[in-house]
């Protein structure tokens, strides 16, 4: 699905990333681990072409996202659902209109897919804060609306990044209870978080890969967690 | 029918995606307004200019005026001499010698009608038509002063000439001024535009976030500055309107001035004004927000 090939990344202050080969195949379920400031933020957006590597290739659903014009880039959006880690919604819409949202850009009748965003709110538990605009939600309500919003394209691919970063030890296991669900609808998922306890919550439901950035590199880390 | 009802439909649910910007709004609006008023005047300005350079070349040119200064005895052989050569010049349509009732109502303003002509050393006047190839006043001057010593030719030339220089270099002056306020408009919407793409710019990179095309974007901002320049357009249009029917009716007296407004066909002119201004906001707000988009992944 998504293959970084000796990927190399630095934002003008020195090498942050360098030699990242890691291979997302369709399916899997891969956690992305690392201090913070390690670059995981930075190792996701160039997953999905927010970022181009300052060397080495990225291949997303065997195209080279570098060679990809702005009209293609959003296409590749539009296949990669993605759970930014501050949620970036749009504050004068309200949360249905925001889950919408990748609907609406992509030209698709709202009023037609009014029953499939009903059943995504009611699974994401926020059926009754349809119309409640997202400045007046909740910190784990914010994480729920956008793993919403994530998959409302149905993309085969879902990165999130610290999709429990502000929430409660209940809150984050029923995000990991939806992305498992969701791995198990044969999504590839990549979740980037320093949740450890996440993620040995996770061993026990699902086939998870540790990946860890350390020392400008990232490894696969073993089962010593 | 239908097809247009969900391009609005669809387009109403693309432009909630972008936050209204009230401020800009108004000043689009003001500003195309603004520009709509003033192109009415001087779309007017230039037609009347146009009108009143046709006429005066036209009306003017064509008749001249040959006068016959000499003692009585002789009067009627130099005119009958006057109208030989006239014939004879290319270039001039025809000529006639006024009757003495003619020359009487010229005077009468002046003299009162019952003025005893005959016993008066008045000039004899001669009607000279132009042709459309018109003649040559030098050569027919030189030929004239050898062969009738009381002629004078008045061709008009030496006062209309610099009246029509003028009305031409007014209507030249109004489309100057029409391109000036097209491209006036286009500055202000640019920057309009950019303003509201700036404040916008959380919005675009959220949009572009979750798979927006460009395309998508830009046109929910084209297509608001567009309908607000022809909104505007039209309202400034109709108060610019109102100021020229309000305007003094064209009267002989009045000449020039009271000249100014539409004739005819040419009211409907103005109506072009909101959709030309509508195109220029439009090219305007496209070229912005492709510049502006240009700089979010
Ligand atoms: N746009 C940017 N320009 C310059 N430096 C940046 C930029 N974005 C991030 N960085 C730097 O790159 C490093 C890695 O940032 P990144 O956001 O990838 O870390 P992270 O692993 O996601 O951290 P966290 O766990 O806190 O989210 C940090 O030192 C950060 O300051
Ligand atoms: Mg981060």
């Amino acid at each position: 699905m998504i293959e970084l090939d000796n990927v190399g990344y630095n934002y003008g202050g020195g090498e942050l990333l360098s030699d990242v080969s890691v291979q997302l195949s369709p399916g899997s379920f891969h956690f992305l681990t690392g201090p913070s400031g390690a670059g995981k933020t930075t190792l996701l957006k160039l997953c999905y072409g927010a970022l181009t590597p300052t060397s080495g290739r990225v291949r997303a659903f065997n195209m080279d996202v570098n060679g990809l014009d702005r009209d293609q880039m959003a296409f590749l959006r539009r296949r990669v659902g993605v759970v930014h880690q501050d949620c970036r919604f749009l504050d004068h819409l309200t949360l249905a209109e925001n889950i919408a949202l990748p609907l609406t850009v992509s030209g698709k009748e709202i009023s037609h897919e009014e029953a499939n965003l009903r059943e995504l709110m009611t699974w994401v538990g926020l059926v009754d804060r349809m119309d409640a605009l997202p400045p007046e939600l909740s910190g784990g309500e914010r994480q729920r609306a956008a793993l919403a919003r994530s998959v409302i394209l149905s993309p085969d691919v879902i990165i999130a990044d610290e999709p429990t970063g502000n929430v409660d030890w209940e809150m984050s296991q029923r995000l990991l209870r939806l992305l498992v669900e969701l791995n198990h609808m044969g999504k590839t998922i990549l979740v980037a978080t320093h949740d450890l306890s996440l993620i040995r919550a996770a061993k026990n439901q699902v086939q998870a890969r540790v990946l860890r950035i350390a020392k400008r590199q990232l490894t696969l880390a073993g089962a010593d967690l | 029918m239908n097809k247009i009802k969900s391009l609005v439909m669809g387009d109403a649910q693309a432009d909630r995606v972008v936050p209204p910007t009230g401020f800009t709004a108004q000043l689009t609006l003001f500003v195309s307004g603004a520009m709509a008023f003033l192109c009415v005047f001087a779309l007017a300005l230039s037609l009347a200019s146009g009108r009143v350079a046709d006429r005066w070349a036209d009306e003017l040119a064509r008749a001249a005026t040959l006068r016959i200064n000499a003692p009585a005895d002789q009067k009627s052989a130099q005119t009958q001499a006057a109208l030989r050569i006239l014939e004879q010049t290319p270039g001039v349509a025809s000529a006639r010698a006024l009757t003495s009732e003619e020359q009487a109502a010229l005077l009468s303003p002046w003299f009162g009608s019952d003025l005893p002509l005959q016993s008066l050393p008045i000039p004899q006047l001669i009607e000279v038509i132009e042709a459309d190839s018109g003649y040559d006043a030098a050569g027919l001057r030189l030929r004239l002063q050898t062969e009738v010593p009381g002629a004078v030719l008045d061709d008009h030339t030496r006062w209309r000439r610099p009246l029509v220089d003028a009305a031409l270099a007014l209507r030249r002056l109004s489309v100057v001024s029409i391109a000036l306020i097209g491209g006036a408009m286009a500055a202000m919407i640019t920057l309009a535009a950019n303003a509201a793409l700036s404040a916008n710019a959380q919005v675009i990179e959220v949009l572009r976030l979750v798979g927006a095309l460009d395309s998508y974007i830009a046109q929910a901002f084209v297509r608001r500055f567009t309908l607000r320049a022809i909104g505007g357009g039209a309202a400034g249009m109709a108060l610019g309107l109102i100021g020229v029917v309000l305007m003094p009716a064209a009267s002989q007296e009045g000449g020039f001035l009271t000249g100014i407004g539409f004739q005819g066909i040419a009211w409907l002119y103005p109506l072009v004004i909101p959709i030309l201004g509508g195109a220029v906001a439009y090219v305007a707000t496209s070229r912005a927000a492709r510049k502006k988009l240009g700089n979010i992944t």
